[in-house]
């Protein structure tokens, strides 16, 4: 499938040097707001994941201009926004396309399935990963429209307006 | 401990290949002979298919065996499906002589209540599940090759309280798996019931290796086994004084009567574990051999400096 | 005709309650421990969760199944039983074994309990399903994938109890019950401990050329050119090579899924009473696709309607799917 080679051959320069440092900055207030109310709403997420609490995630949306470091520790959450350059080393990386990667998240795209046609590509951990997976699709309902419903008519806007533009492509 | 060790009973378990009819003749022929084992058990327990090539031995075999001393048991199918399975199963389930081993839940259906044997493949993993095979006419169980030694010592004691005999296999490959596809005829673009019998070629099992040139397994139609040779020579010790009552010996395409007199010379003290060791690496030069099931580790390892007890 | 119930996984309990939404007749489950087949990391219920989702399916008229579906090794029976116990105060309406001790027991302790015989158990020729209806009371054996319709058909004519087939999901190469390949390369039992290709020994490296490696404890159990589809790191779907096989394949099956949408009436008509749709490793997002796919397909078949089969070709391992040997003796 096309989308496979999209990873393989994605903006490998992406993400790197002061663009880079500047959208991060731009985006972390928001990623830190978003990971906290979502730990708050859903506890049991944690119980889950088991010892990986303490795992480094790089995720990383390969046309973004920066990756996204996670460490799900209920004690001290880390959820930032890293250029790649800078980007600290992880016990596991999870690398697909943004919007994949959000469909993921709400268990609207089944992860097997992206992998096995090449979609999403995982390295380090690998049970590191099946937790977070598993963790995260014990979730009741969309963490995407969580997020959006946060930032009000215009979040929801915007996610709608993201969907629309993936189906498009 | 009290047991000794000339009260526990050396084994041959069933030849796991087709082997060609002439050579099985002779190989038992040399076993009967020479082999210092008690017990052999024959009958072809992998592929219905090849039965007919050698079943019409069988009399004389036992024959001959029984007149060396040693006690035969004949071995049911690992998986019955076919009519043909099926039939073989229940005609083996009807006999009064020699003994019989089991490893198909339809052969304990055909057994009922009489006595029998549970083979390696009945998955008696357990002290409960002894207990009831047991009180359905079992007289002697064969662990499985993948259990450690801590539930070997409870599975044998609970057995032995029982009444019965306790198995375990010490050396040659393991069983991995098996399936209702031949993976010998696969490999060679045939299907199962076209097979010509390729299997035949392979008298110690086909190898495969991984893509980077590991090897990894051994295909024996629809069977898969363990690249490694399962080792317990060092082990036996401790497998006696837990309990195991008998030490089966996997035939390869070895010199199984020289790996009989070395497990033999083991259990009886004639020969040093270091010695005997030495002496089963130059038998079976070329293949690895291992012991991480019994160990609880992974079981192609080979985990050193276990000594007998 | 008999009823077509749809069994469905439920690896999580908003899976579960995904299933159920889905229209599910039974959704089926374990705990977070080895009694049961799909021990991985993250997955399965605590005690409390299975309590408060049995009830959600319950009041929606779903059943729930347990699976206790492993081989305790001696010494250890005590977790089984626990678990078995347990099961019965939550009030789950059948177990799924594999184990006699823990058949037994059940039967013994909890007896009315309904208990079905687990794929687990390898229980392929009437007899063997019989010995196990016999000893222990079993009201329902699941098929191994490794029997064609006709053989089914025969089977249902021999046996005292109900048979459940799986449609759906993961292709299972080996006798289930008797493969203990994964425990041979990383120390964990598919049998006692209910693992199969534990993720925590699995790594996957991307080389320069593109093209993916998959390890299982450090041995490479297949390599994917850079547009190949790709699957689990399981052994028996791996590439190897053999003295007359030099270029690496498929020694016992490519990554394949199984997929029987279009036998449903003819498995109906042999007599299967239950569907079985692998997958409680898989996500919610499998589940309702496929059990909204396959309820569906049942309900218009037993309405006498011809059956609309959603392609679900995209939720196969490598992609790809086959109809096993369910369609013809050649698979073997």
């Amino acid at each position: 499938m096309k989308m496979s080679a999209g990873i393989a051959s994605g903006p490998p320069l992406a993400g790197r040097g002061a663009v880079s440092r500047l959208a991060c900055a731009l985006v972390q207030p928001l990623l830190s707001r978003v990971v906290r109310r979502i730990a708050a709403r859903h506890p049991s997420l944690f119980a889950r994941l088991g010892p990986h609490q303490a795992t480094d995630f790089l995720i990383d949306p390969v046309e973004l201009p920066f990756a996204l470091h996670l460490r799900p520790d209920p004690q001290a959450l880390v959820f930032r926004a890293v250029p790649r350059d800078a980007a600290p080393r992880a016990g596991a990386v999870i690398r697909g396309r943004f919007m994949l990667l959000l469909e993921l998240v709400d268990s609207e795209e089944d992860g097997d399935a992206a992998f096995f046609s090449r979609d999403l590509e995982v390295s380090g951990d690998t049970e590191a990963v099946v937790r977070l997976r598993n963790a995260l699709d014990d979730v009741d309902g969309s963490i995407a429209e969580e997020t959006a419903r946060m930032f009000g008519a215009p979040g929801r806007a915007i996610l709608a307006r993201l969907r629309r533009s993936y189906v498009a492509t | 401990m009290a047991v000794s060790d000339m009260t526990t009973k050396l084994t041959l378990g069933p030849i796991a290949y087709h082997w060609p009819a002439e050579e099985r003749r002779d190989f038992y022929a040399r076993i009967a002979d020479e082999a210092p084992v008690d017990e052999v058990y024959l009958g072809e327990v992998i592929c219905s298919k090849r039965a007919p090539f050698h079943e019409p031995d069988l009399p004389a075999m036992i024959e001959r065996l029984e007149r060396a001393g040693k006690t035969v048991i004949l071995s049911s199918l690992a998986e019955v499906m076919l009519k043909r399975e099926r039939k073989a199963t229940e005609d083996l389930a009807a006999m009064d002589h020699p003994e019989i081993e089991i490893n198909n839940a339809a052969g304990l259906y055909a057994r009922g209540k009489r006595p029998h044997r549970i083979g390696p493949f009945m998955n008696a993993y357990n002290e409960a599940t002894i207990a009831w095979l047991a009180g359905q006419g079992a007289t002697h169980v064969s662990l499985p090759t993948e259990l450690p030694a801590e539930a070997i010592a409870v599975a044998a004691q609970a057995a032995r309280g029982l009444g019965l005999g306790v198995e375990v296999q010490v050396f040659g490959r393991a069983s991995l798996a098996v399936s209702a596809r031949c993976y010998h005829a696969r490999a060679h673009g045939r299907t199962k019931d076209n097979c010509q019998f390729v299997c035949e070629d392979d008298p110690d099992g086909m190898p495969l290796r991984t893509r980077d040139d590991a090897p990894i397994l051994r295909v024996n139609g629809i069977q898969t086994q363990s690249e490694s040779y399962v080792d317990l020579l060092p082990e036996t010790g401790r497998l006696v004084a837990d309990g195991v009552t008998h030490l089966r010996l996997m035939p390869q395409a070895v010199d199984m009567v020289a790996v009989a007199e070395i497990f033999r010379g083991t259990l009886d003290r004639a020969l040093e574990t270091s010695e005997a060791e030495a002496r089963l690496r130059a038998v079976c030069t070329g293949t690895r051999f291992s012991n991480g099931f019994y160990h609880g580790q992974a079981g192609y390892r080979r985990i050193a400096g276990a000594t007998s007890v | 005709m008999s009823l077509a119930e749809l069994i469905c996984p439920a690896g999580t309990p908003a899976a579960l309650r995904t299933a159920v939404d889905a229209g599910a007749d039974a959704v089926y489950c374990g705990f977070q421990d080895a009694t049961n087949a799909r021990n991985f990391p993250g997955l399965n219920f605590t005690p409390d969760e299975l309590t408060e989702t049995a009830a959600y399916a319950h009041a929606r008229g779903t059943k729930v199944l347990l699976a206790l579906n492993t081989y305790p090794p001696a010494g250890k029976v005590d977790l089984w039983r626990q678990a078995a116990d347990l099961g019965v105060r939550i009030g789950v309406d059948a177990f799924i074994v594999a184990d006699m001790g823990v058949a037994d027991y059940i039967a013994r302790i909890h007896p009315g309990t309904r208990l079905h015989l687990s794929v687990q158990a390898a229980a392929s020729s009437p007899e063997a399903i019989r010995y196990y209806c016999e000893s222990f009371g079993v009201k329902r054996v699941v098929l191994p994938r490794i029997l064609t319709i006709p053989e089914i058909r025969q089977i249902r004519t021999e046996i005292p109890c109900e048979i459940e087939t799986f449609i759906f999901g993961n292709h299972g190469l080996m006798v289930e019950g008797r493969c203990s390949l994964t425990n041979y390369l990383t120390g964990q039992s598919t049998n006692m401990d209910g693992v199969c290709s534990p993720a925590s020994d699995v790594e996957y490296t991307r080389d320069a050329d593109g093209s993916m490696s998959s390890q299982l404890a450090g041995f490479t159990i297949d390599r994917f050119g850079p547009e190949e589809k790709a699957g689990y790191p399981t052994i028996c779907k791996g590439r190897y090579t053999a003295p007359h096989r030099r270029e690496g394949y498929y020694a016992f099956e490519e990554p394949v899924s199984l997929n029987l949408s279009r036998l449903l009436p003819d498995l109906i008509d042999a007599g299967v009473h239950a569907f079985k749709i692998e997958g409680r490793q898989r996500s919610k997002s499998y589940v309702r696709g496929v059990v909204t796919a396959f309820r569906r397909a049942v309900d218009d078949i037993r309405a006498g309607r011809q059956a609309d089969i959603a392609d679900l070709v995209a939720l196969t391992e490598g992609q790809k799917q086959t109809q096993g040997a369910f369609e013809t003796k050649k698979w073997r």
